[in-house]
């Protein structure tokens, strides 16, 4: 086996990486595939809040890089998805505690264990993001439909590119149809023409993540949630099938309607 | 600051000199106290090392101490003795950063030439002595592109980008970022681009924003008449630059 590390970013803050991290690693686990989560949010963890596994924290990624325990130690077993591992940030520490050299190794090491390492990456684009994206064989950007978001998704792919990483992915996270329609947001395909890289996932604004991540179950588990849906297309493509993207209206459609929809906009 | 005393003949320099491995090669940290102390302490320990420094590339922290050019130059020199490239002195005192760099030494690390920070020009000669640079990629938020000469980009420039040039800008694709032509004063220069919507564009001295585009992008191109920056569509018969 030898595991792909996927890892999530985006510049800005709050645009839903921890979230997007928590939920594509519980979809592909519960696809079978054998995935661990690593959060290098280092100072100011939070994937192990979003997953529900805070109170399991013994040891963290500072422990296994300085030594202090075996990797095997620092991995938390999510109880409802046996195949999903969690390494915990420390959260006394800050970004230098960790080298991106010491990552690169770290994800070498987990590589033959498992199909998947998911990397969530803290914002900004110093230390923690070097140390995130260096081990990347993927690296998911996540934005918002907003023009801010936007731009630093920008920046960041460009920080991808010059460091020779990626392919870089887009997901769109928190997307209001009603406002899009009203044209009071900016619509998927606006997001796409300025970023040019391939989108990967569309989520919908949907309160349920909200509740899902404050009660510590990952939504994508939620088979009624739209987002979860979206969460779990997410990794499905990632495991290289072909799913065409959920329609952002409630009408049903499928890319060839997203396809059109960038035609008609584009006069 | 504790008083080092040094007597002749002390193996132990660890505590004055500290070489770590970096991305760039070697890092040499230097502690505090009298220079010439130090200096004596590090030529020690580097001698100590030989076998293991040969032929290293070598960058040197000296914190707060002064250096002239001469020490520098001294110092250099030693280094070479043995068989050490110094390329790099870094310092928190701007006198030591302007000694270092006269000598032409870095004083940053990871002084190499990120793409980020621009694109290496690609010094292509015309005739006329007119330099162009040809960019072929997209100049996305962060990046900027400096140039004393023409610019061709092949690609979109989006916003938060920068483009400036001593000549003339040509972008094959939509311009949304910042976009400074004749930016050593050439009044001549103009800005084209399939999509001319940047978040501002400068002429020379003048400065204009580009109005919200009604319709459909087409072909544009700016320049400087009567004083002002003036866009106005691309059309093939009017060709009189």
């Amino acid at each position: 086996m030898t595991g792909k590390v996927v890892t999530v970013t985006s510049g800005k803050g709050g645009v839903g990486k921890t979230t997007a991290t928590a939920n594509v690693g519980a979809a592909l686990a519960q696809f079978g595939d054998k995935v661990v989560c690593i959060d290098a949010d280092i100072g100011l963890r939070n994937l192990d809040v979003v997953l529900g596994l805070e109170n399991r924290i013994v040891y963290d990624l500072v422990d296994v890089v300085e030594g202090r325990c075996r990797l095997r130690q620092a991995m938390i077993r999510d109880k409802r998805l046996p195949e999903l591992y969690l390494i915990p940030a420390a959260q006394t520490r800050d970004k230098s505690a960790v080298s991106p050299s010491d990552m690169v190794r770290l994800c070498d090491e987990l590589r033959p264990e498992f199909d998947w390492i998911m990397i969530d990456s803290p914002a900004g684009i110093e230390r923690g993001f070097r140390n995130a994206i260096a081990p990347a064989d993927v690296v998911l950007v996540v934005t918002n439909p907003e023009v801010s978001a936007v731009r630093d998704a920008d920046r960041i792919i460009g920080l991808i590119e010059s460091e020779e990483k990626g392919p870089a992915r887009l997901v769109v996270n928190r997307i209001k149809p009603d406002m899009v329609r009203r044209g009071d947001m900016l619509a998927v395909e606006d997001v796409l023409e300025l970023l040019a890289i391939e989108l990967v996932g569309m989520i919908p604004d949907d309160e349920m993540v909200l509740t899902s991540s404050n009660r510590g179950t990952p939504v994508a588990l939620d088979g009624k949630s739209k987002a979860g849906q979206a969460f779990r297309n997410i990794a499905r493509r990632l495991r290289g099938e072909d799913v065409p993207f959920l329609s952002m209206d409630n009408e049903g459609g499928f890319l060839g309607k997203l396809v059109r929809r960038i035609r008609a906009g584009g006069d | 600051m504790t008083e080092i005393a040094w007597v002749e003949g002390t193996q132990d320099t660890s505590a004055l000199v500290q070489i770590k491995g970096i991305r760039e090669g070697l890092l040499v940290t230097v502690g505090d106290g009298a220079w010439d102390d130090i200096h004596r302490a590090l030529l020690q320990h580097l001698d100590q090392q030989a076998g293991f420094l040969r032929g290293a590339r070598l960058a040197l922290d000296v914190g707060n101490h002064i250096l002239k050019a001469a020490d520098l130059g001294q110092l250099s020199k030693e280094f070479a003795d043995r068989q050490l490239t110094l390329w790099a002195v870094l310092s928190s005192s701007p006198t030591t950063e302007r000694s270092a760099q006269s000598f032409g030494l870095a004083t940053r690390l990871g002084g190499r030439p990120r793409i980020e920070r621009g694109v290496a020009p690609l010094d292509t000669a015309l005739h006329g002595g007119e330099s162009a640079v040809l960019v072929r990629r997209t100049l996305r938020s962060g990046f900027s592109l400096e140039h004393a000469g023409h610019v061709v980009i092949i690609g979109d420039v989006n916003p938060g980008a920068q483009v400036v040039a001593s000549g003339n800008v040509v972008v094959w694709g939509r311009l949304r970022g910042l976009v400074h032509a004749g930016a050593e004063g050439d009044e001549k220069a103009v800005v084209c681009a399939l999509d001319l919507s940047p978040t501002q564009l400068r002429i020379a001295g003048q400065i204009a924003l580009a109005p919200k585009r009604r319709g459909k992008p087409q072909p544009e191109m700016a320049r400087i008449i009567n004083g002002q920056v003036v866009a106005e569509p691309w059309v093939p018969k009017r060709e009189k630059l």
